[in-house]
């Protein structure tokens, strides 16, 4: 499970993106080793989400170089299909697909994308639904999970394709705090394997026991990053002390 | 002191909450209005319904050949009876008409095989009804080839052929409807602005200028010698018109889908196409099965208009048999039937999608 420093999964160089007049990224700078867990936090609207949503081109970077895997984002749609297989994500609202069941939200992309047989597709499924720790909700729908389950069914559905990276965008925030925990267990046993996590969230306790580094954003830049002892203990900048002063407190 | 927690066994409900009485007071006695009401409606059903029921089977003549079989004064089902091939088949000769019939009958069993659930095969009987069907159908309604003998559409007619162009015009533009709304939706402004021209033209014209464009006009503007047949132009018709309507109700089903959706099933790698069919439309088109369905009947019902371009549908059938001088004085019997013949097929469709409406139900709640 250690940080394997020679292979580079995901660069941004110099990445800036504007939203009509309004300047979101200003000169992005980051790169994740294989292996990493980097916690991004900072104020709402500063632009953590769009900063990870442009890494799967959910979001369109105007300026900079975005690499993931030796693949670079550009327009070739080609391209760009190549990364977001290799890219999972994981959204504040599940997003689950409500007409299909929990085993076909997670055999979809099996089957079309990675083009496996049934029986596999499934297997794979039931693997995952297992890791998550609900295989016997496989044939209900979304609708009848609670949010707890539905972000876990997420996650397995994410990791059946795989993914060599995994993208969290607050995983926990729509959730009532009893099932905040289920999903971060989830996560942190992920962690443990050794999958290389992005993760916009501001569960602080979670930071401080899986992240290799913390980034602090504000005002579409990044602001500081830093191991997690060192970001919570002394941190430099003082935005970050404001903004950890606010959520430490809550 | 707190008393013992003791269970309370389940019993059933007081009589009064439940019984027709209770049922009555509560729906249609509630208050001194609404029992007016209740007494005006009865009161209205008590002065037409005895009436309406001795003219359309009391007093009505159900046996005979001729007109003067019709002495009674209630309806006379003769009329319809002696004329009931005719209203079925047009001028189909008699003697091929089985052909039809059995078109129909496949057709029926495939459909039946299709909306019935726990029949296996269902894909096999759906690829048999859209790719094979039509070969099947061809031949034997027009024939021409495997020694059928050549029937000429200007034969057909009744209820046969509004039940063809209604199924053509059903099958070809849906599909059409879902092209040209995401074609409305593209990004490409190509692509959409010609989506955009296309239906605004068709939704902008009424049905019957199209028909008639297409049975007067397009011949002018084609080289001599060339010519389509009347109800394939009709078809066409039909088809491009009820598909530009099509489309806005299934852009309204498209629209309703939240961007998560699409953010979710491009992060999994499905590309534009497979997103579509895979993830967006069929939640789009289960929401708008109601407004789909509406359509179909519009489109069921829009069938008759093609009496302008001189097809004889079962509307058109049973007008052009009320001139008959044998029979003059049945108008209302010929109504009645065509209108009763229209209503199956449509109160048909409509409880169909109720019903599809309530399998399809995954009780998710929409984010
Ligand atoms: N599609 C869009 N069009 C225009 N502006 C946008 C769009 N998406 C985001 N923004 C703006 O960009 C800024 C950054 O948004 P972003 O969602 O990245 O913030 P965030 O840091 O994730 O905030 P939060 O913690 O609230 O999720 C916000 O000011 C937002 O209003
Ligand atoms: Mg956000």
């Amino acid at each position: 499970m250690g940080i394997d420093s020679e292979h580079v999964i995901i660069q941004m160089v110099d990445v800036n993106k504007w939203f009509g007049q309004f300047h979101v990224l200003k000169d992005i700078n980051l790169t994740v080793h294989k292996g990493e867990r980097i916690v991004v936090c900072g104020p709402s609207g500063s632009g953590k989400s769009t900063m990870i949503r442009c890494i799967n081109r959910l979001e369109e970077h105007q300026k900079g170089k975005i690499v993931v895997d030796g693949v670079e984002l550009t327009d070739d749609l080609k391209q760009i299909d190549t990364i977001r297989r290799e890219v999972g994500m994981v959204f504040q609202h599940f997003n689950l697909f409500p007409h299909l069941t929990v085993l076909e939200n997670c055999t979809l992309a099996l089957s079309w994308v990675r083009k496996q047989p049934r029986a596999e597709a499934h297997k794979i499924a039931m693997k995952y639904l297992e890791r998550v720790k609900i295989p016997e909700q496989a044939d209900k729908y979304p609708g009848q999970l609670s949010g707890g389950q539905q972000q876990r069914v997420a996650i397995a559905r994410s990791l059946c394709m795989s993914p060599k990276v995994m993208l969290f965008d607050e995983p926990t925030s729509a959730l009532d705090p009893e099932m905040i925990k289920e999903v971060l267990d989830v996560m942190v046993e992920l962690a443990r394997e050794g999958m290389t996590m992005l993760c916009v969230t501001h569960e602080m306790g979670f930071a401080k026991t899986v992240a290799n580094r913390v980034i602090f954003m504000d005002e579409g830049q990044i602001v500081e990053e830093n191991e997690p002892e060192e970001f919570f203990n002394n941190p430099r900048n003082e935005r970050t002390q404001l903004f950890l002063s606010q959520v430490l407190h809550h | 002191m707190a008393e013992a927690f003791v269970e309370k066994p389940d019993l059933s409900p007081p009589i009064a909450s439940v019984g027709v009485v209770e049922w009555l007071r509560a729906n249609l006695f509630s208050t001194p209005f609404n029992a007016l009401l209740t007494l005006v409606c009865l009161y209205l059903i008590y002065l037409s319904a005895p009436p309406a029921i001795e003219w359309l089977f009391v007093h009505a003549d159900w046996r005979g050949e001729t007109r003067d079989d019709c002495a009674g004064d209630g309806a006379c089902w003769v009329f319809v009876k002696a004329r009931f091939g005719q209203f079925m088949y047009g001028f189909y000769p008699e003697a091929q008409r089985w052909r039809v019939d059995a078109a129909f009958l496949i057709f029926i069993a495939g459909l039946a095989a299709l909306m019935t659930p726990r029949v296996p095969g269902k894909r096999w009987v759906a690829l048999f009804l859209l790719f094979v069907f039509p070969f099947v159908a061809y031949t034997l309604f027009y024939g021409g080839i495997l020694g059928f003998e050549v029937v000429e559409t200007a034969l057909w007619g009744g209820l046969m052929l509004t039940l063809i162009i209604a199924t053509i015009g059903i099958v070809a533009s849906l599909p059409l409807g879902v092209v040209l709304a995401l074609g409305r939706r593209s990004q490409m402004p190509i692509v959409r602005a010609l989506c955009v021209a296309f239906i605004e033209l068709w939704r902008g014209v009424p049905l019957i200028t199209v028909l008639f464009m297409a049975s007067v006009m397009l011949p002018l503007f084609l080289p001599e010698g060339v010519s389509f047949d009347k109800l394939l132009r009709a078809f066409i018709g039909v088809t491009l018109f009820q598909s530009a309507y099509m489309a806005e109700v299934i852009r309204g089903g498209l629209q309703a889908i939240p961007q998560g959706q699409y953010e979710a099933a491009k992060a999994l790698g499905l590309n534009y196409w497979k997103l579509m069919a895979l993830v967006v439309l069929p939640q789009a088109l289960k929401l708008v099965i109601p407004g789909i369905v509406n359509t179909f009947i519009a489109l069921f019902k829009d069938t008759t208009l093609v009496l302008i371009i001189g097809l004889f549908d079962l509307l058109g059938i049973v007008q052009a048999a009320l001139t008959d001088p044998n029979w003059l004085g049945f108008a209302v019997e010929g109504y009645i039937f065509a209108g009763f013949g229209y209503w199956i097929f449509c109160f048909g469709m409509s409880r169909y999608s109720q019903y599809i409406e309530r399998k399809l139900e995954t009780g998710h709640a929409r984010r």
